[in-house]
């Protein structure tokens, strides 16, 4: 049987493409990774008018065939049938803007001189409208010799145009294509000139919307305090609209152990489905509806517009640190949680910028960090008023997240200039219309990056939790023995334990240190459990824990402890997520090696400055 | 034919905002080829209308820029490369 014919949207970027591709395949959309690099392949399937399926391949935006970044790389081989995994398009739609055409006809007649069967779809027609410019379809069919489509991709019209238009052009014999010659980008860009002159009609010069709002939203002044009321508004909605969520699923993943644990009998079997799968795999989830919420916000400020404004505004601070402007929103989002920052990082097109952003997203101080953080602060640090209604609590906690910060940037700068050297893809953006994306697009968007998160860091997360469980409970503990001596995870411990007692750290703490490679806060609740020797519940364990933890730590291992856990890669979400960002196991595996040596030697130094200043 | 009077250019870094100006030439020896690819990818181009519309907030940096019919953002640094004629008036 022949496959399905394969029908390629391409475009420049900021043309309306994946819109029109949402337009056209609805949410039937399959997301994967193009085989060797980390561009995302998104494919879908639509049907013809008489049921004929199609399939439908989305395209990177790419400003020609000559490409600046990945992405665009991927889009030239895929045209030519040089893609690994992807055979070669039997036609294309090409979209573009219809009130950039002197642009956007720079692409579309690069590809059509490639003899694929073609169709030009005029996007956002109505922005062009509104924007007092009048076009002539037909005379632009005339000059690029392919049929035109007037569409307006974000409101579904034009696109039964575009179906007819399709089936038509498979339904034609296939004529063959032309080996790509590598074409002279400025005579390209005089004819598309030309042409875009040639099909206006008219063209009433009227203010636009997007000049009269980024003079507000870029100026000097007011514009870094929008985007700081932005941030701030978004971080508000991050903590306190996922808080419910959070508990219903907390309480989702309790009562499910609980009906597990009544209904199989204790023993092995029990251990590894409520202890391992249930406990570990719930402790992940659990950052879900925040993960959500900071994605939603994210996707919003791409579909607007904002996104590159904000990258413009930060660019010049960014770049000192050995980064782009386009860092700032990943790294900001990593404050809430490092696993949507880092798959933010997307935007970013040079990879070694890109590569940096990742390797530092985890030094921003994630909400995971706060029960470690909140624990530690109350049960050392004194709650007394420094000055001026400033607590040395408070202040400790924001000197944590400063730590943090310069951490980052600092990492950023020694990476810069090691391992990833190079001059950095500088900062060379498109600044496009301010528009409202689709709220259906924002929700399919939403949806494919939580179905990613799940699917690709759920498995490894479930093959850690798994382990972690065996290291934990095997050999099962005899009577009057503790489990967490007796098992693997203890002996381990005992290991751990000589390697960080020099920066004060006890058998406790190295205990509590593995399973928190789940996440962080989990060390809150096997501290917790250690401690607790006799303690029935982990609640009662974990009510307990302070004065617990006062009476056997010292100032400085407490202080040692916070310093650990500013730069301790302990998140197994991140690593996966890392993982699938950068194709491979290289970078987690540095990210895991820089992290913790930086958490030793910054833990070490705290421990010994302390205990120096007879704390 | 008739001599031409060489028209004043600054580089397009110089070139005050909201002032229109005409693209006389660029140094592409200047940029490296990723960047000299995507100022092309962007219309840059001898004779093209140009106009600067905002500076980022920290030092000037980066500059928006109308090109054609679109507005992009550059860093002082690459704008350098591009000399312009600001049109007069």
């Amino acid at each position: 049987m022949n496959p399905l014919p394969l029908v390629a949207v391409a475009g420049s970027p900021n043309a309306g493409k994946s819109a029109l591709f949402n337009a056209l395949t609805g949410a039937r959309q399959k997301v994967g990774n193009y085989p060797g690099v980390t561009v995302e392949r998104h494919s879908g399937r639509l049907l013809l008018a008489d049921g004929r399926p199609v399939e439908m391949v989305d395209l990177p935006g790419a400003y020609s065939l000559e490409p600046a970044s990945p992405d665009e790389a991927v889009t030239r081989d895929v045209l030519l049938g040089k893609q690994k995994g992807e055979r070669q398009p039997d036609a294309l739609i090409i979209v573009v803007d219809s009130s950039n055409l002197d642009n956007h006809l720079r692409f579309a007649l690069q590809l059509i001189e490639l003899g694929l069967p073609t169709i030009v779809a005029l996007n956002m027609i109505d922005l062009a409208k509104r924007d007092g410019l009048e076009l002539d379809s037909r005379k632009l069919a005339e000059e690029l010799g392919v049929p035109v489509v007037e569409t307006v991709a974000v409101r579904k019209r034009g696109i039964p145009d575009l179906q007819i238009a399709l089936d038509d052009m498979l339904s034609a014999p296939r004529c063959g294509v032309h080996e790509h010659a590598p074409s002279d980008l400025v005579r390209l860009q005089r004819r598309a000139r030309e042409i875009a002159t040639a099909s206006v009609i008219s063209e009433t010069p009227v203010r636009r919307w997007t000049h009269r709002l980024d003079s507000i939203l870029l100026h000097p002044i007011i514009g870094p305090i929008i985007l700081a009321a932005i941030m701030f508004v978004m971080f508000q909605a991050v903590f306190a609209w996922s808080a419910t969520p959070m508990d219903w699923i907390a309480q989702a993943v309790a009562s499910l152990s609980a009906v597990v644990t009544n209904a199989l009998p204790p023993g092995l079997l029990r251990s590894l489905i409520v202890d391992g799968a249930i406990a570990g795999v719930g402790a992940v989830v659990t950052f879900l509806p925040q993960i959500l919420i900071l994605f939603f916000f994210i996707l919003l400020l791409e579909g607007t517009g904002y996104m590159v404004r904000a990258a413009f505004l930060m660019d010049k601070l960014m770049h000192g640190a050995g980064l782009s402007g386009r860092a700032f929103i990943p790294l900001l989002s990593s404050f809430a949680c490092a696993v949507p920052g880092i798959m933010a990082t997307r935007t970013i097109d040079d990879p070694k910028d890109r590569l940096t952003t990742i390797l530092v997203a985890p030094l921003m101080t994630c909400s995971a960090r706060l029960p470690v953080y909140t624990l530690i602060i109350a049960a050392f640090i004194p709650n007394r008023t420094v000055a001026l209604g400033i607590g040395l609590q408070g202040l400790v906690m924001f000197g944590l997240y400063i730590c943090g910060i310069t951490g980052a940037l600092l990492a950023a700068l020694v990476l810069r200039r090691g391992v990833l050297k190079g001059r950095g893809g500088g900062f060379m953006m498109e600044l496009p219309k301010y528009q409202w994306p689709p709220l259906k697009d924002v929700l399919l968007g939403l949806l494919q990056r939580a179905q990613i998160f799940l699917k690709r860091a759920g498995t490894i997360i479930l093959g850690t939790t798994m382990i972690l469980w065996a290291l934990a409970s095997i050999p099962q503990a005899g009577p009057g023995q503790k489990q967490s001596e007796v098992s693997i995870a203890g002996h381990i411990a005992d290991g751990i334990e000589t390697v960080v007692r020099p920066i004060g750290f006890n058998h406790q703490i190295a205990l509590a240190l593995i399973p928190a490679m789940a996440a962080r806060e989990v060390a809150v609740a096997s501290l917790a459990t250690t401690y607790a020797v006799d303690a029935k519940s982990d609640e009662a364990a974990a009510q307990g824990l302070m004065p617990r933890l006062k009476a056997r730590w010292t100032l400085p291992t407490a202080l040692a402890f916070l310093a650990w856990f500013v730069f301790a890669p302990q998140c197994m979400s991140t690593i996966a997520v890392t993982r699938r960002e950068t194709n491979g196991w290289k970078w987690p595996a540095f990210m895991l090696a820089y992290l913790f040596a930086l958490a030793y030697i910054f833990a070490g130094i705290t421990y010994w400055l302390a205990r120096f200043a007879g704390l | 034919m008739n001599a031409h009077v060489q028209p004043e250019t600054i580089s397009l870094d110089q070139l005050p905002l909201e002032t229109k100006a005409l693209v006389a030439s660029i140094d592409w020896d200047a940029l490296d080829e990723g960047e000299a690819c995507r100022l092309k990818h962007f219309g840059f181009d001898e004779g093209v209308a140009v106009e600067a519309l905002h500076l980022g907030p920290f030092g000037r940096d980066p500059i928006a820029i109308r090109v054609g019919r679109m507005t992009v953002a550059i860093r002082r640094k690459h704008a350098g490369a591009v000399r312009v004629v600001p049109a007069t008036r």
